[in-house]
């Protein structure tokens, strides 16, 4: 537990880190376009990778689990009729929910 | 959202101050305050998610409010919970958070143009640094409203999100299992809606995406957990020097992020 808020602390202090340089750093050295570019880029690579990674493993060993794929699939038709973000992450839950709820794991 | 008045005839198309909104901000000036306080209470309800995603994972009610409090970046925030939640290395966790937040950086880079932020008042204007907050500051058209919208934004988004983890974490809190409820879909669904305007609008966007989840997949069986998601990162690289930006990121470089709450969704 201690372990967790020591992460938790420096995620914080890392990220705000972050913000208040943006604020006091000369403008030169980040305003470099190709390090504009891997910034805005981070996230893209970043999130892809966390969302494939917890949809289909557990631990270090790939794991398909239907209600998970399936809670993910209801994302994507969500995202993909434009609905807002909590309509998004609530139609995942509940299509996993329901199927689990079903026996379907 | 101006309410429709019923007392002008059943005309169908009435154009009333609804007509102006769709029109766009080109046609009637942005009222900083009003628009800052609507897309701060429509964002940060999403904190709800954050909340029991968090305590899905294994994090205590405090523990998701310090993230909120302290970080407030929903991206590094979901990040996090995500790699504690599979178990993983806390200091890859923390260092893929961080890294998620470097974009944060390059905001408060604009903002200090447009800001112009002096000494001490830079600590707390930097908490509010976001891509929310960056894509409503720039769009202002002077400095001084500019400044109105980034006040108004920042401690309607910073207090909504804030009450909506609370919220969030103390109901996953009451829920037996997690899993029973989907809430470890939640991460994923959330990292794909934060992502998603991005792949809409770009060839390497979509590139870099899927090279990073495949990066991260190969990895996973040889590596400790949270390393194949930091190793995504190369994609990005990869990414930023075949094929840099055709035009300089101007305010809709902040606004074309999509949103570090909500992927840019309300």
């Amino acid at each position: 537990m201690t372990g967790t808020w020591i992460a938790v602390l420096a995620t914080a202090a890392g990220c705000y880190a972050l913000k208040l340089a943006g604020l006091t750093v000369p403008h030169r050295i980040l305003a470099n376009r190709r390090v504009r570019r891997f910034a805005e880029l981070v996230p893209v690579a970043l999130l892809a990778a966390l969302s494939a990674v917890q949809t289909v493993t557990t631990g270090q060993a790939l794991a398909f689990d239907a209600a998970r794929l399936a809670g993910l699939g209801a994302a994507v038709v969500a995202l993909a009729l434009r609905a807002p973000f909590l309509v998004v992450i609530v139609a995942a839950a509940v299509t996993a929910a329901v199927l689990r709820a079903a026996g379907i794991s | 959202m101006p309410a429709q008045r019923t007392d002008s005839g059943p005309a169908p198309d009435y154009a009333g101050p609804g007509a102006a909104d769709e029109a766009g901000p080109a046609a009637r000036p942005p009222r900083p305050v009003r628009d800052g306080i609507g897309l701060g209470l429509a964002v940060g309800v999403s904190g709800l998610a954050f909340g029991a995603a968090a305590v899905g994972s294994g994090l205590t009610v405090w523990q998701a409010c310090a993230l909120s409090i302290l970080a407030f970046t929903g991206a590094s925030q979901f990040a996090l919970a995500g790699v504690i939640a599979s178990g993983g290395s806390l200091l890859a966790g923390t260092a893929g958070a961080i890294l998620l937040g470097s974009r944060n950086a390059l905001y408060g880079l604009r903002l200090a143009e447009v800001l112009r932020p002096r000494g001490l008042g830079r600590l707390p204007a930097a908490v509010g640094i976001v891509d929310e907050t960056t894509a409503i500051t720039l769009a202002q058209p002077d400095p001084v409203t500019a400044r109105t919208a980034f006040i108004a934004t920042s401690w309607c988004l910073y207090l909504t999100w804030n009450a909506a983890t609370l919220g969030g974490a103390l109901g996953a809190g009451r829920l037996g299992s997690p899993q029973a409820f989907g809430i470890d879909v939640v991460g994923p669904a959330a990292f794909l809606a934060l992502i998603w305007p991005r792949l809409a609008s770009g060839h390497t966007e979509r590139l870099v995406a899927l090279g990073g989840a495949a990066l991260a997949l190969m990895t996973t069986p040889v590596l400790p957990v949270g390393v194949p998601v930091i190793l995504a990162a190369t994609a990005a690289l990869a990414g930023a020097l075949t094929a840099p930006a055709v035009a300089e990121p101007g305010a809709e470089g902040a606004a074309g992020t999509g949103g570090d709450f909500t992927g840019g969704r309300r």
